[in-house]
């Protein structure tokens, strides 16, 4: 590897070395000064149309845009000085003379970023006296409005879908003030990942049909999750009002999913919001299922287990923790793990590397594999022998031919839902769902990954961690070392050799490979 | 001048000296009137010395900058192994400019053998003519003199017998004003929407396809085979002023005068004589008021400034304008400066590229200002407004259409303050005969 030179610059007072070639706005990013802009964005081409982020570098005759300014040796940038902060108060008045001022009613309201600078640095008034352009409101297709008067063209839709979608859908039309983005005849944004626009957009123009009018931007809780819609594990922040999901967007992470989330996975969620769920353990009783408390359903669990060996089936879905404690009581009872996933065609997103919608829609095929499961994706009870205690931990069984479940002695259930078509479950343990616990998942590429806990589970649902961690102690496998998830995966990372020297608090939000992973990214 | 007329006695015909000559536009006719001597001449000649003998003959460029041509020539890097581009640029789209359309409609012959020198000085085997779409005529002869100029081997895969290709290509513009920016012209001849790029890289660097490119107007390469045939020195001689501006150059003479036209004079002359006895003054019973002088880019001058200027790149520096592309438009007294500015800043917020937040947003506001003064519903806070907008939309922006916009408005009102205050208050200017 050759050396990359480094240049020192001061921005801002505070001095700063970044690579050669580094622009002014990334190297005052690194420096802690934010370079107000918005056509610029870190995964798509420098336009440099905006012009919002003008600053004034000395010795420069004329105001620089630090977004397509690389850094000189020795260069003093001012990003406040009284010249660039004037010139980007005009930039800011002008992008509003024609924008309608619809905060009130527009979904971007909140982490907008015309509303943010105006605020910041913008004009408190308009001398704007004349009429307003006005312009319909567009349908792009897919999940995307296209809110016309709002839009500051800045482009960043565009590149995007010409340079990283490669599916050149959208581009500038007309001249002058009377330009506009449009869409191409005969075509539209119902791409995989054509959504990201919306989430690329810095305004309110490109808006997303599903979360329209659903939520303001401040009454929402942002917590950092990972999408459980595919083996991909793109990096994503849930955001909940009232204990309800309404919006899952990407987080950023350079090794997975870059800026990006696909459609698919961003509009699958309601399902973490479903209301019939199970709330309660329970027993079977004279043949019915009643409610009773955790260490009664604990206690028949384990008791239906003993001698006898246990056929799990668990779930892509579940945890490596989860999958973990399902392993120890595989193992305690000399049973055997199985796992089936449900699969789509692959849809990738031409301009990043290594970055799909995956075949295998579960986020975490990888960790079940690795922690023993055995896939069955045509014949997932095929396994099961006569007198076996059938245990399901997190498959809700759909589609499944279940005539074999009646060879079981017993059937345990572990779920969000009851399977139909079961004979009556000896012990339900009611389990939290993704967004209702926190855990780690392993992506196809074997990246460990955390998620944290959006919103509460209903009931008296627990962890699935914590639920199993409980059967596990009372059917006689160790599990005493896990009391919190960090417990869990501590104890995960120290038996299984696949996650040896992986530690909780290290993944942190962005996660770190297993050993062997085949692709260090 | 040539072409309606004969040319004036104290106007210097070079390169219109065949203005009006249906004959010269044939090959035969060009020949016989001592053309392609320069290119033949020139491809027994190193590329380098080539520049050299350009660089010694003071050329400029004639489009608007007034770069000095030997000078960009000589940023390609000619042993790089990349392919090198040529564009020359006929999209002359600048109101009140309409020199090069005379080249190209009169004298076809002329460009291609100034294109011809100018891709093998700059070791380029292709070269584009990039065409302003409204060009018709121009465009016909310049397709039917490429096709001769390729039958008879003067161009083509083995130029004039000396092994070296000089492949020439129009390209037709399809009517935008941007296009004429050098690295929107090259967008759209890529077949890109014609925006302008950002500077740097510079074109020299890459620029057609990616690759190292260079630029030149329509008038500045026609100039280039006379250089070549009469030296450095005797171009250079032809300067009347300021040594940095030297040979001829055409102006194009529009608006209220008696005799529009192209003139084509030795640079430094005075603007004074050029005003009243080339182009015979303004139109009987009229006084001029206000000339803007390079094409419409540039500031407004008053009338008593102009008489003062020497006709050369400095010289309309010193009263705060530009030669830019020698598009001399007239005002005489009859016209009111506010509509007219108006009409002007009209203009380029139509032709906006709409990049620019500065250029898309600021040149229709000002329009939409203006042409409230000009409909009497101004007020004072107005003018201020503009001042002010005329800052952002200066020396900010990805290329210069906005500063084009502000530059004649601002200088408009600076100079012609009461024309504007007299729409505002109410009252109508004396000097202001046609209602507005």
């Amino acid at each position: 590897m050759t050396a990359t030179k480094m240049v020192s610059l001061t921005i801002e007072g505070r001095a700063v070395s970044v690579p050669e070639g580094t622009t002014i706005l990334e190297a005052a990013k690194a420096a802690g000064v934010l370079v107000p802009h918005y056509c610029y964005h870190p995964g798509l081409p420098v336009a440099g149309v905006c012009r919002m982020c003008l600053v004034e570098v000395e010795k420069f005759p004329k105001l620089a845009p630090s977004c397509a300014t690389a850094v000189g040796e020795g260069q003093v940038v001012h990003v406040y000085s009284e010249k660039a902060l004037e010139a980007r108060k005009g930039v800011l008045e002008l992008l509003l003379i024609n924008h309608p001022l619809d905060c009130p009613i527009c979904d971007q309201a909140g982490e907008c970023e015309l509303q943010d600078y105006t605020f910041q640095e913008g004009r408190a008034d308009s001398r704007y006296r004349e009429p307003k352009r006005f312009n319909p409101v567009e349908d792009f297709g897919g999940d995307v409005l296209y809110v016309t008067n709002r839009c500051i063209l800045c482009t960043r839709c565009v590149r995007f879908m010409d340079d990283v979608h490669e599916a050149p859908v959208l581009c500038v039309s007309e001249r002058g003030d009377r330009a506009v983005i449009s869409k191409a005849a005969d075509a539209d944004l119902t791409h995989p990942w054509a959504a990201n626009v919306i989430d690329l957009c810095p305004v309110g123009a490109l808006v997303s049909k599903d979360f329209l009018n659903k939520a303001r931007a401040w009454e929402l809780d942002r917590t950092a999750s990972v999408c459980p819609g595919c083996s991909q594990g793109c990096n994503t922040v849930l955001e909940t009002r009232d204990n309800v999901v309404v919006r899952m967007k990407p987080r950023p992470n350079e090794a997975v999913n870059h800026f990006y989330l696909c459609d698919v996975g961003r509009l699958d969620y309601q399902w973490l919001n479903r209301a019939d769920r199970l709330e309660s353990p329970k027993i079977r009783l004279h043949d019915v299922l009643s409610p009773v408390d955790w260490e009664l359903a604990i206690a028949k669990a384990a008791e239906v287990l003993r001698g006898r060996r246990a056929y799990v089936v668990g779930s892509p879905h579940l945890s490596n923790e989860a999958l973990f404690l399902l392993k120890r009581i595989v193992g305690t009872t000399s049973g055997e793990g199985v796992f089936r996933c449900a699969t789509g065609p692959e849809a990738p997103l031409p301009g990043v590397e290594d970055l799909a919608l995956r075949v295998d829609r579960a986020p975490n095929v990888r960790g079940a594999e690795l922690l023993g499961f055995a896939r069955r994706d045509d014949d997932l009870l095929g396994g099961l022998r006569s007198g076996d205690v059938l245990v399901v931990a997190g498959d809700a069984l759909e589609g499944v031919d279940l005539r074999r479940a009646a060879e079981a002695s017993a059937v345990i259930v572990i779920g969000t839902t009851l399977p139909a078509g079961l004979p009556v479950p000896a012990a339900v343990l009611p389990i939290a769902n993704v967004a209702e616990e926190e855990g780690t998942f392993t992506n196809l590429r074997g990246r460990v990954q955390r998620f944290l806990q959006a919103k509460a589970a209903p009931g008296l649902a627990r962890p699935s961690w914590y639920a199993l961690a409980d059967l596990a102690t009372a059917v006689g496998a160790p599990s005493d070392d896990c009391g919190l998830p960090s417990r869990a995966f501590a104890a995960l990372a120290a038996s299984e050799p696949a996650f040896l020297g992986l530690s909780y608090d290290a993944l942190g939000l962005r996660g770190a490979p297993v050993a062997g992973a085949e692709v260090a990214r | 001048m040539g072409y309606p007329h004969k040319s004036h006695p104290q106007e210097t015909p070079v390169l219109s000296k065949h203005f009006g000559d249906p004959a010269a536009r044939t090959l035969e006719g060009w020949k016989a009137r001592g053309g392609y001597t320069a290119l033949a001449q020139a491809l027994t000649m190193a590329p380098t010395a080539i520049q050299d003998v350009v660089k010694a003959s003071g050329l400029r460029g004639r489009g608007g900058a007034g770069f000095p041509t030997g000078l960009k020539w000589s940023f390609m890097k000619l042993e790089d192994g990349k392919p090198h581009y040529l564009c020359c640029n006929a999209d002359e789209s600048e109101p009140g400019t309409f020199k090069d359309r005379e080249i190209m409609r009169w004298t076809p012959h002329a460009l291609i053998e100034g294109v011809a020198i100018g891709a093998y000085a700059i070791g380029a085997e292709t070269a584009y003519i990039y065409i302003r779409g409204e060009f018709s005529e121009p465009i016909r002869v310049m397709e039917a003199a490429l096709a001769e100029a390729r039958a008879a081997g003067v161009i083509g895969p083995n130029a004039m017998g000396s092994g070296k290709r000089i492949d020439i290509w129009v390209h037709k513009g399809a009517g935008a004003y941007i296009c004429g920016e050098e690295t929107a012209l090259m967008n759209s001849i890529e077949g890109k929407r014609g925006n302008p790029r950002i500077k740097p890289p510079f074109p020299a660097v890459s620029g057609l396809f990616g690759q190292p490119t260079t630029i030149n107007n329509v008038e500045t390469l026609t100039a280039v085979p006379h250089i070549l045939n009469n030296g450095a020195e005797w171009y250079k001689g032809m300067c009347l002023s300021s040594p940095k501006s030297t040979g001829s150059k055409l102006f194009s003479v529009c608006g209220n005068v008696a005799k529009p036209g192209n003139y084509e004079v030795v640079l430094g002359f005075p603007f004074k004589d050029f005003l009243y006895d080339l182009c015979g003054g303004p139109p009987a019973g009229r006084k001029f008021k206000a000339i803007i002088p390079g094409g419409s880019s540039v500031p407004v001058i008053t009338i008593e400034e102009a008489e003062q200027v020497r006709m050369d790149y400095e010289g309309f520096l010193e009263v705060g304008t530009m030669l830019g592309s020698g598009g001399v438009i007239i005002f005489d007294d009859a016209q009111s400066m506010p509509r007219q500015l108006a009409r002007l800043a009209r203009f380029y917020a139509h032709e906006s590229c709409a990049q620019c937040t500065q250029c898309r947003e600021g040149t229709a506001w000002m329009t939409r200002i203006l042409e409230r003064i000009v409909a009497g519903q101004g007020t004072f806070e107005d003018l201020d407004t503009i001042f002010d907008l005329s800052e952002s939309m200066t020396g900010k922006t990805i290329c210069v259409l906005s500063d084009s916009c502000a530059a004649p408005v601002v200088s408009g009102i600076k100079k012609f303050r009461g024309e504007f205050e007299a729409l505002i208050t109410g009252r109508r200017s004396s000097t202001v005969a046609v209602g507005v």
